[in-house]
């Protein structure tokens, strides 16, 4: 079953009872791809899972994420990759390393296009980038932030980068870009510290020098990791609250995502629930036993994601401890199952190209 | 200036390349034409032509002639 057949459905329209069977079928023979195509994953699974395989969403065998830290997985020639792209780590800490063929890469693109659209509508929009424009100029080695930003860029008809390369915030060009594009929808992308360190911080600064902007017309998708907000005690509700106050910016949607699994993110709704698409799904597990955890029980984040071809990352074992809200049944009327994310295990390494900037930020 | 004139030049330009490379030019095939190149490249179109392009569109642009094809079809832009 190709990844075409996805693409058909609309993101959040099928409920759990027709999407497993769908999406157990897409992950056996993704499973089976990366066994004959990537010796390396095949060596793993025949030492750590070799009773595999079981039946259903839970028996599809789970790589912890760091091992594309440590090791070379890739399940096409070297020659077909065509993008590699790496995590966001604190200085000194290593990365993974995520290779990419044309249409891994394409479905990618393709994904984020139905997943956002769907939340956003399918125009393009002019759009203001939170962050300086060198993160995406070194164009063989993406890190997870510049492929985030161009990952969404494509939603830009046209793109200003608010921040300059001492992420400082270009208070004349973000007015310019404003009034131009007044009385028109503008997206607003960004990883959550640098909006709230480096755009929300110096609105609330010019607010009191009487120097205000309106962004009552702006959609807000960030995303990147919390861990140096809650750090600030700012919570999710302050997040917005603060930002409708200082410039009436009133629709924000977070998401979660990794670049292990770009493409399929999971975007927060309006009753601040993330959501699982047709294209990927998540399970939580017991730290102790790796047992699956049912609604309500905090554990473990493993992401299953239909999109990865060219590289074994299609179902894995997060460092994130998160839980099950629900499935099919949030009142935003979204089907699928949807979640919270808790926070960063305990003794894992910062990630997220939010947490990992924060880290570094003196 | 010709609308082929106008799609020619916007390549060169956009992705520092000359014009006898096009003939059969293919996403991804020279380094120049990458994922950050092609948003670039549409960019470029855009204004040119003064059109607004579809994401679907945007994605589906693989190449140099299935470029022409899409801007004949869907904006109607005839070469």
């Amino acid at each position: 079953m190709g990844f075409e057949t996805f693409l058909e459905i609309e993101p959040y329209s099928l409920c759990e009872a027709e999407k497993e069977p769908l999406l157990v079928r897409r992950l056996e023979e993704l499973t089976q791809h990366h066994r004959e195509s990537c010796p390396a994953y095949n060596r793993i699974l025949k030492s750590v899972f070799p009773g595999f395989d079981g039946p259903g969403l839970e028996g599809i065998p789970f790589l912890p994420v760091r091992l594309f830290k440590e090791l070379t997985l890739r399940s096409v020639p070297e020659e077909a990759v065509v993008k590699t792209m790496t995590s966001s780590g604190t200085s000194g800490q290593a990365v993974s390393r995520i290779y990419l063929d044309r249409a891994t890469s394409a479905n990618q693109q393709k994904a984020l296009v139905k997943i956002v659209s769907s939340f956003t509508g399918s125009g393009r929009v002019p759009m203001i980038i939170a962050d300086c424009p060198s993160v995406v100029k070194d164009r063989r080695m993406f890190s997870a932030r510049g492929a985030g930003i161009l990952g969404f860029s494509i939603f830009g008809s046209k793109k200003f980068y608010a921040l300059d390369d001492d992420m400082r915030l270009d208070v004349e060009g973000l007015r310019e870009f404003l009034e131009t594009h007044q009385g028109k929808p503008v997206l607003l992308f960004g990883f959550t510290f640098m909006i709230w360190q480096h755009f929300y911080k110096e609105l609330l600064r010019l607010k009191q020098e009487g120097v205000t902007f309106d962004l009552s017309n702006c959609v807000l998708i960030h995303g990147g990791g919390w861990k140096k907000l809650q750090s600030e005690a700012v919570s999710q509700r302050d997040f917005h609250d603060r930002l409708q106050d200082v410039c009436g910016l009133g629709r924000i949607h977070d998401y979660y995502g990794m670049v292990e699994q770009t493409g399929c993110i999971y975007m927060q709704c309006e009753y601040g629930h993330l959501h699982a698409s047709v294209f990927s799904d998540v399970m939580v597990r017991h730290p102790l036993d790796f047992g699956v955890c049912g609604i309500g029980e905090p554990g473990i984040i493993q992401v299953l994601s239909t999109i990865p071809e060219s590289y074994p990352g299609h179902s894995l074992l997060t460092e994130d401890e998160g839980v099950l809200l629900g499935r099919d049944d949030c009142p935003c009327g979204r089907k699928g199952t949807y979640f919270k994310v808790i926070g960063r295990l305990k003794n894992a390494e910062l990630r997220g190209c939010s947490d990992t900037y924060a880290a570094d930020y003196q | 200036m010709t609308n082929l004139e106008k799609y020619n030049q916007a390549f060169v330009e956009a992705l520092e390349i000359t014009e006898d490379q096009l003939p059969g030019l293919e996403y991804q095939a020279i380094e120049q034409w990458d994922s950050v190149g092609h948003m670039g490249l549409v960019a470029t179109l855009e204004d040119a032509f003064d059109i607004m392009m579809d994401t679907d569109d945007i994605i589906d642009f693989s190449s140099y002639e299935k470029g022409k094809e899409i801007l004949a079809k869907n904006y109607q832009i005839e070469f």
